[in-house]
């Protein structure tokens, strides 16, 4: 994924390399760097970002490169400073781990109070970190219900009209003359949208896996794919041509 | 078996050795007495040697007639360690020696006790091996790595007097290699009179070995001596002549299938050897189709059950098979039974390679080796006849040993801080006496150090979590014992696609699948996902209908297609071998040599030559030739595929930076083809750009770095260093990974690497070792170097028949990179099209 190189990037025509959906009767627009605005209510929404992952695997013994943080915050202000959001909403998994937030180097935790600085942020809490986050700005939740949508990090099985989610990581999977091309997605049905993960060294979970069955109704479901630097489109039935 | 006197036999053979010999009818061989009597009196030693040489009973000699003389140990002594290591790069070659070894042992009577420990070794028998250690412990380089990272490891090796590296010409050429090399390092420092023997076949620098055999000293170089057994019979080899058509493309060479089908019901046994699985696949379903008398014909190759393996291992012994299909699993060492033919289908790609699998065929060194090879096209006839003058004259092409790589350095480092607290300089010290580690520079070495403590970030942020740490007495020691474990768990240089595994199962009766049968072996997951339920493919030499994925498992059922499709395997290509390409070159440029050609191929190559021209030997011949809306230019430089995919990915980029629209590429062993909306002619023609520019050295500078950094193949070189550097784990205590897993976080860590601390020695490792393996580079260099002022371009108004085998491979390609997008970009089209038509109607 070169979302850290098309964060540094002037876009000429937002409109062309995003993509518009309709959730349960609002308006929302899919970002190519990973997170879902909302323009009515000026609320920004990202998921799954899982800052530390590399600390959290150091601390397992795996050296992973201590950089993710970093490169997450990047793309994060970015995308902040396109939509300059009175909301942000941070769908859970927002650390790795339950440690992360306490152990975060101070430089990450100035970055991160200098994003949220005149907006309300709000922390909603992962499988990953559930018990929310140490002293940085904004409010934990479980939930979040807002402008006739809710915002949490699992998908609940039992009311999906009007649900923002995360969790799942979604990714889809283009086939055409026996080449498959898969990359990170928005999943929606226009009932339901679930978040593609926006930490940068998060993979992704394909629409077919069996994790998503009954999420989604599949004839109107749409894969808004995470191209090199723009979304595509893509109808469910259509993914394998 | 012929006998060979030796004047100094008797005196250096305990008595039961001779009698053993004079009751069989046998003496020994020249180059065994030799052996024997050089390594007895303390040299370590290269044996090169032809298969059926008595090899083996040559490298044991002076280890059994050694332990014959020290006698047993009496019960109740003090430890005595291991005296002899074997170590074989195929586990099931080294349960064959024990088989072989212990038999003439038991028949001397001598008190020497032999085992194996591989990775099928149980615990028990592993746990009781290092407390009571067997004489001779016949082993894999993975073991070797695993004892020596043991706490017990000084005392396990203090007596060890022996080591034997079997088939070594093919072990020190990979990674495996390098770690083997690291390991006999460390051997040297625990048994520092410890002699090694190596056993190989011929190769081409035999010096390499030979150094790699002893220590390395930066006071100059060391080397073991050599011993040379004499060739036995010349192979009899002939190339297939076939009435039907030769095809101009393709590698499946089903037109001979008639023909080579009668060639295995005139011989007793033969074995068919390819260069892919996939094409095993496709030859094993070819023979199967026309085999009317229903012989019993196996199959063979890396991907099956190992069970299944086993199976047609045994048979094979058992001689109950009348031919068995295989790619290079079967390259090495086994004594199989009759086998009286060797059939390659497909060129051998290499000289080396090629006379490895000839020997096959009958172990008897003084009767001929017979051999028909089988190319699958028109260039591949070339080939074919290019290797075959090449086995006559001798010619090695085997790769040379290179330099060893750091994410091996890393893997050893770690073992070593398992084994015991170390020392920066000795371990420095130690592994610099390894061949392929002599010139590693210091500083190097303290960056891998630290890279296994604490990843080696300029960010030090790692510190608390450290791996191994330096502690108050200069040494430095893990950090707590699960460090050890996870290194044990990990330790080894394969590392392996994202695989899963293929299952046989019922169907119901309303398509609902059942429980799990037999196991068949592994298809890559990329595969897989193309496949929708209902779809076939053919694997183990069934047809299967693909049913879906469950948990790590994919579920198939038997079925009936005709047009089933092929799993490819990533990797599963040799390139053509550069000797082999200057002579294709030079066969191409010398009429006079076609008259060993088959008269289809010669009245090819002449019609080519009054159309267009044929490439001389040290020229690069490009033709451009419109064709549809497109324009063509074909390039022939017989460089290889990897070196050509190179080349294409970077002429692609010069083109599209002088304007000339390229729209892809494709690349063969031969040649390269590129297409563009532009005519290319035209432009050659008028030097925009010339061809001189266009080709110039140059290209290997700034745009090689460019592209690299973005390129799918660093990306795989990457996961592959990181996998054995330890950075990411295959395995981890209680966690079973699946393959995709690693390749997912591989390719993010990749760049969020690359785009925070582009130096870091892991990337420097990857695009080391990418420049080596992968892109062969080395080669591209070589060949631009070559061609310079030797460029010739043709410009045609159509396609000229060299040009044919390549166009016919286009659209067979697979994407990369950013290719991909274009295939997202054409599905988003669909909505939008769909879209407009519903707001049409």
């Amino acid at each position: 994924m070169q979302r850290l190189a098309l964060a540094s990037m002037e876009i000429e025509d937002f409109g062309t390399v995003s993509a518009r959906t309709v959730v349960a009767g609002v308006e929302a627009v899919c970002d190519p760097l990973g997170a879902l605005y909302l323009p009515e209510t000026r609320l920004l929404v990202v998921s799954d970002l899982h800052l530390e992952k590399g600390a959290a695997f150091a601390r397992r013994g795996m050296m992973l490169p201590p950089y993710d943080t970093l490169a997450t915050l990047k793309v994060l202000e970015a995308v902040i400073a396109r939509h300059d959001p009175a909301i942000v909403v941070s769908l859970g998994d927002n650390f790795h781990d339950r440690v992360g937030s306490a152990h975060l180097p101070e430089i990450f935790r100035t970055k991160i109070a200098d994003l949220a600085r005149g907006r309300d942020w709000i922390w909603i809490n992962g499988n990953h970190d559930p018990d929310g986050t140490v002293d940085l700005p904004g409010q934990s939740a479980d939930e979040l219900h807002y402008a006739g949508l809710a915002f949490r990090h699992e998908p609940s099985l039992v009311s999906p009209a009007g649900e923002i989610a995360g969790h799942l990581h979604p990714a889809a999977t283009v086939i055409r003359r026996e080449k498959a091309v898969r990359r990170p997605c928005f999943a929606t049905d226009g009932r339901r949208l679930l978040m593609p993960a926006f930490g940068l060294m998060s993979g992704g979970l394909d629409l077919r896996h069996k994790a998503m069955t009954g999420l989604f109704e599949r004839q109107n479901l749409i894969a808004h794919m995470m191209g090199r630097d723009r979304i595509y489109s893509v109808r469910f039935s259509n993914l394998r041509g | 078996m012929s006998t060979i006197d030796s004047a100094a036999g008797p005196a250096l053979l305990p008595a039961p050795f001779a009698d053993w010999f004079e009751s069989k009818g046998w003496r020994p061989r020249a180059h065994q007495m030799e052996l024997l009597s050089r390594a007895s009196a303390g040299e370590s030693l290269l044996l090169i040697a032809p298969t059926g040489a008595g090899k083996t009973l040559a490298g044991f000699l002076p280890a059994l007639t050694d332990l014959t003389r020290r006698g047993k140990i009496p019960p109740g002594s003090a430890f005595t360690g291991v005296h002899t290591l074997y170590i074989s790069p195929l586990k099931a070659l080294a349960v064959d020696i024990e088989r072989n070894l212990t038999k003439p042992v038991s028949e001397m009577g001598l008190p020497i006790t032999i085992e194996t420990r591989t990775g099928d070794t149980p615990q028990a028998k592993r746990q009781r091996q290092r407390l009571n250690p067997p004489d001779i412990l016949l082993t894999t380089p993975e073991q070797v790595a695993l004892l020596i990272a043991n706490g017990e490891a000084e005392r396990f090796f203090k007596d060890l007097k022996y080591v034997i590296f079997d088939e070594l010409h093919s072990l020190v050429t990979s990674k495996r290699g390098h770690l083997l090399s690291l390991g006999l390092a460390r051997l040297r420092r625990l048994a520092p009179s410890l002699r090694t023997i190596g056993l190989s076949a011929t190769v081409a620098e035999p010096m390499d070995l030979r150094r790699w055999l002893v220590a390395q000293s930066p006071d100059g170089e060391s080397h073991a001596g050599l011993v040379t057994a004499p060739g036995g019979a010349k192979p009899v080899i002939t190339i297939l002549r076939s009435e039907e058509r030769v095809p101009w493309s393709g590698h499946s060479a089903k037109y001979a299938m008639p023909e080579v089908y009668e060639a295995i019901k005139a011989h007793r046994t033969a074995l068919l050897f390819v260069n892919t699985r996939s094409q095993a696949e496709i030859l094993f379903q070819a023979l199967w189709a026309i085999n009317e008398d229903t012989l019993p014909i196996a199959l063979h190759h890396g991907s099956l059950d190992v069970g299944q393996r086993r199976k047609v291992e045994q048979a094979m012994a058992e001689n109950r098979l009348r031919a068995v299909v295989a790619t290079s699993t079967l390259d090495l060492g086994i004594d199989w039974g009759d086998v009286d033919l060797v059939i390659h289908v497909g060129a051998p790609k290499g000289a080396s390679r090629l006379a490895q699998r000839i020997g096959r065929a009958n172990h008897r060194m003084d009767e001929p080796s017979r051999a028909i090879l089988v190319p699958a096209n028109r260039f591949e006839v070339m080939e074919c006849q290019a290797a075959l003058d090449a086995n006559y004259l001798g010619a090695q092409d085997t790769p040379p040993v290179g330099h060893g790589t750091l994410d091996v350095l890393a893997q050893h480092v770690l073992g070593m801080a398992c084994a015991a607290p170390f020392d920066e300089n000795d371990l420095f010290a130690e592994v610099t006496t390894a061949s392929p580690y002599t010139g590693l520079p210091r500083e190097k070495f303290a960056r891998i150090v630290r890279f296994v403590a604490t990843g080696g970030y300029a960010l030090k942020t790692y510190e608390r979590y450290a791996r191994i740490r330096k502690t108050a007495d200069g040494l430095w020691r893990v950090s707590n014992p699960g460090v050890a474990q996870q290194y044990r768990l990990n330790l080894g240089t394969i590392v392996e696609m994202p695989m899963l595994n293929v299952r046989m199962v019922k169907r119901g009766a309303k398509g609902a699948v059942g429980r799990g049968g037999a196991s068949l072996g592994k298809v890559e997951e990329y595969f897989l996902e193309m496949l929708s339920p209902g779809d076939t493919f053919l694997f183990s030499g069934k047809v299967l209908r693909f049913e879906g994925i469950r948990e790590n498992e994919c579920l198939v059922s038997q079925a009936f297609s005709l047009d089933p499709k092929v799993p490819a395997y990533a990797g599963g290509k040799f390139p053509l071998s550069t000797y082999l390409a200057d002579q294709v070159r030079s066969m191409l440029d010398d009429p006079a040599r076609w008259g060993e050609l088959p008269e289809q191929v010669r009245d090819w190559l002449a019609l080519q030559r009054d159309v267009s021209s044929l490439p001389k030997r040290d020229e690069l011949l490009i033709e451009t030739f419109p064709r549809g809306s497109r324009h063509y230019m074909v390039a022939y430089p017989f460089e290889g595929r990897l070196a050509h995919q190179t080349l294409g990915m970077l002429l692609t980029r010069r083109l599209e930076r002088a304007g000339r629209r390229p729209l892809g590429f494709v690349a063969t062993d031969y040649s390269l083809a590129i297409w563009a909306l532009d005519d290319l002619g035209y432009s050659f023609a008028v030097e925009r750009p010339s061809l001189e520019n266009l080709f110039d050295e140059d290209m290997l500078g700034d745009d090689l770095e460019a592209w690299l950094d973005e390129s799918f193949m660093l990306k795989r070189t990457f996961r592959n260093c990181a996998v054995i550097a330890g950075l990411i784990e295959q395995r981890h205590p209680g966690k079973e990974k699946n393959g995709r897993q690693v390749t997912v976080s591989a390719d993010l860590i990749y760049d969020v690497l690359r785009s925070h601390e582009p130096d870091h020695i892991l990337l420097e490792a990857t695009r080391a070792d990418a420049a080596a393996g992968l892109l062969d580079i080395q080669r591209l260099g070589d060949m631009l170097a070559r061609i310079k002022g030797h460029i010739t371009h043709r410009r045609l108004t159509r396609i000229s028949p060299l040009a044919v085998p390549i166009m016919l491979e286009i659209g067979r390609e697979t994407v990369a990179g950013e290719a991909q997008d274009f295939l997202l970009a054409e599905a988003a089209e669909d909505l939008i099209a769909e879209a407009m038509g519903e707001a049409g109607i």
